[in-house]
């Protein structure tokens, strides 16, 4: 009786740890890149993967680029770099910052949140705009300087007729502003609030249309997937266009969880967005993505992934939803963490770099795996991703520690070069064609 | 309950106090996972996290005290109700504690019908080892 109570027992005990023990690793053979991804079955674990590269130092090393191009320093010591505008002097502005006030609402959110502050930076966030000049362009600015503080948590940036636009995470606000200028001395002006209670994903993205008229912004949605009620989710996971004349509003995309960055295509004049999808349904799921913003798509978030993959953990489901949600344009790959982008335009860095669009990738932590951590370069034909995605900058990841995590990206076309933001080791990354 | 060899007067209280603590948590977990799955309000689930890892924190300290309970009572007369206590309580920690991490899941997945099974199992459990504790006079 007594054995076979203790046997019991430690069978039970034993049987648990089995179950609780992490996912499955992915497999190398699924293509997760391109129109048509390949999607494994759901695989959700009791303990979601967590593979938190721990940063360390560049050491005086430099993130690797391909042959025929030099990567340099080009600003160091920033206070957590996200988003960059080119200005038409040539100009580099770079918004700094953090945001977010989501409460821990689990016991998860307390232990998760401690877990994946170890792969970031202990820097505190600079909630300032900081302006670069390197007129000579030999990749050392010969001037810095803030352009403007007390930011609550900047993040997309776009300049038009005299006026900066900077995407706090709660509004968007507007500087009257001159090229040339390096300070602003007058506060800013309201354009518009941005949703921003919880802010469980607190960027906004930003970009202007190619005339001037419309801005983009993209607002994350407040939970992976519903966690913390629907009621929360009014007006997230959207894009909104705004008019600039007027300030009116106008919800263009629906359910496209996290828009991270947003730009137009040269070629056809509209509007790209990457977004990162839905967490712990296993190392390779839900693709991240690359896609047009189309006036009126549902992007299926929280109901259903890639199309009508329907997702077990929202409820109530909804039917009539899942069977409107419009598949992406073009997979990125599973939690990459894309926060960057932006076009090549005028020819680019000719040859395979001429037309098409460069993807900054965070890096992931959901997948035991590391995916990410790198710049990725699509190739553009007639305005519409052609080919898979090629390593553009790499080299952040060095023996499973994580030497920097790029975030957004910039190209230059009259100076032809790529900046790249890092938000671990706090630098802005030139990378220029060898001479 | 008695502790043998750790018979002071405040290990008895103490254990019995604690043992409360599981009992009460875990059967709450229970209801609220059940008013979750009846009407998919998040809070509910949330409650029931919260209502796990109380029952777990306080369910392993109750476990140390019956731990040493059965070690150094062992050769006792009825010390074969003490392991019933024991194994019944080890296993709702154990199953608890599995039923921690499904509650971590995301919306639905963080009860299911196999979080809604191990708060029942859990209960069930923890109510069997309380009620051989409760019951029990010097010894048990």
């Amino acid at each position: 009786m007594k054995k076979t109570l203790l046997a019991a027992g430690a069978a039970t005990t034993l049987m648990s740890l089995a179950l609780a023990s992490c996912g499955n690793s992915s497999d190398p053979k699924l293509n997760q890149t391109g129109a048509a991804p390949d999607l494994p079955r759901i695989n959700e674990t009791l303990v979601p993967a967590m593979k938190i590269s721990p940063p360390a130092g560049w050491n005086g090393e430099t993130p690797t680029v391909p042959q025929g191009f030099t990567v340099s320093a080009f600003a160091t010591d920033l206070k957590i770099p996200r988003q960059m505008l080119i200005l038409p002097n040539g100009d580099v502005l770079v918004a700094e910052g953090r945001g977010g006030h989501a409460p821990r609402l689990r016991p998860k959110d307390v232990i998760a949140g401690f877990i994946k502050k170890q792969g970031n930076t202990r820097i505190k966030g600079g909630n300032r705009i900081t302006l670069l000049r390197d007129a000579d362009n030999d990749g050392l600015p010969e001037l810095r300087s803030v352009l403007v503080e007390n930011l609550d948590a900047p993040y997309g940036l776009a300049y038009v007729d005299g006026y900066l636009y900077v995407a706090e995470q709660g509004a968007l606000t507007r500087f009257a502003f001159q090229p040339g200028q390096t300070g602003i001395a007058t506060p800013g002006e309201r354009v518009t609030a941005l949703p921003s209670r919880i802010n469980h994903h607190w960027t906004k993205s930003l970009t202007v249309s190619a005339d001037g008229t419309r801005f983009y912004v993209g607002i994350g949605s407040n939970s992976n997937v519903g966690e913390r009620g629907l009621a929360v989710e009014e007006e997230r996971a959207v894009v909104w266009e705004i008019d600039r004349a007027t300030g009116a509003r106008r919800t263009i995309a629906t359910g496209i969880r996290n828009p991270t960055a947003l730009a137009i295509e040269p070629t056809t004049g509209l509007v790209w967005s990457v977004v990162n999808e839905r967490d712990e349904l296993g190392p390779q799921l839900v693709p991240d993505y690359l896609t047009q913003v189309r006036d009126g798509a549902f992007y299926g978030w929280p109901y259903s992934y890639w199309g009508q993959n329907l997702d077990p953990r929202v409820r109530p489901q909804k039917a009539d939803m899942v069977a409107k949600a419009v598949k992406p344009d073009y997979a990125l790959g599973s939690h990459v963490a894309a926060l960057g982008l932006d076009f090549a335009r005028n020819g680019g860095f000719g040859g395979q770099y001429a037309d098409g669009a460069f993807i900054g990738m965070h890096g992931s932590w959901n997948r035991q795996d590391p995916s990410g951590y790198k710049v990725a370069w699509v190739s553009f034909s007639g305005g519409r991703p052609v080919a898979r995605p090629v390593d553009f900058v790499s080299g952040f990841l060095k023996d499973g520690e994580a030497r920097g995590r790029p975030v957004g990206v910039a190209f230059d076309p009259s100076k032809r070069i790529l900046l790249v933001a890092d938000d671990l080791s706090n630098t802005v990354w030139r990378i220029a064609p060898s001479r | 309950m008695n502790i043998h060899g750790l018979s002071r007067g405040w290990v008895r209280p103490l254990h019995r106090l604690l043992l409360a603590f599981p009992i009460s948590l875990f059967t709450f977990a229970l209801f609220t996972d059940i008013a979750y799955l009846k009407t998919a309000e998040i809070q509910w689930t949330n409650f029931s996290a919260w209502l796990i890892t109380g029952a777990l924190v306080f369910g392993g300290i109750a476990g140390v005290f019956s731990i040493a309970d059965f070690i150094l009572g062992a050769r006792r007369p009825g010390s074969r109700r003490t392991l019933i206590h024991l194994v019944a309580l080890v296993l709702a920690w154990v199953l608890g504690l599995l039923n921690a991490f499904k509650h971590s899941q995301d919306a639905w997945s963080s009860v299911g019908v196999f979080g809604l099974t191990l708060s029942v199992l859990c209960t069930l459990l923890v109510l069997v080892a309380g009620w051989i504790a409760y019951s029990a006079r010097e010894t048990f």
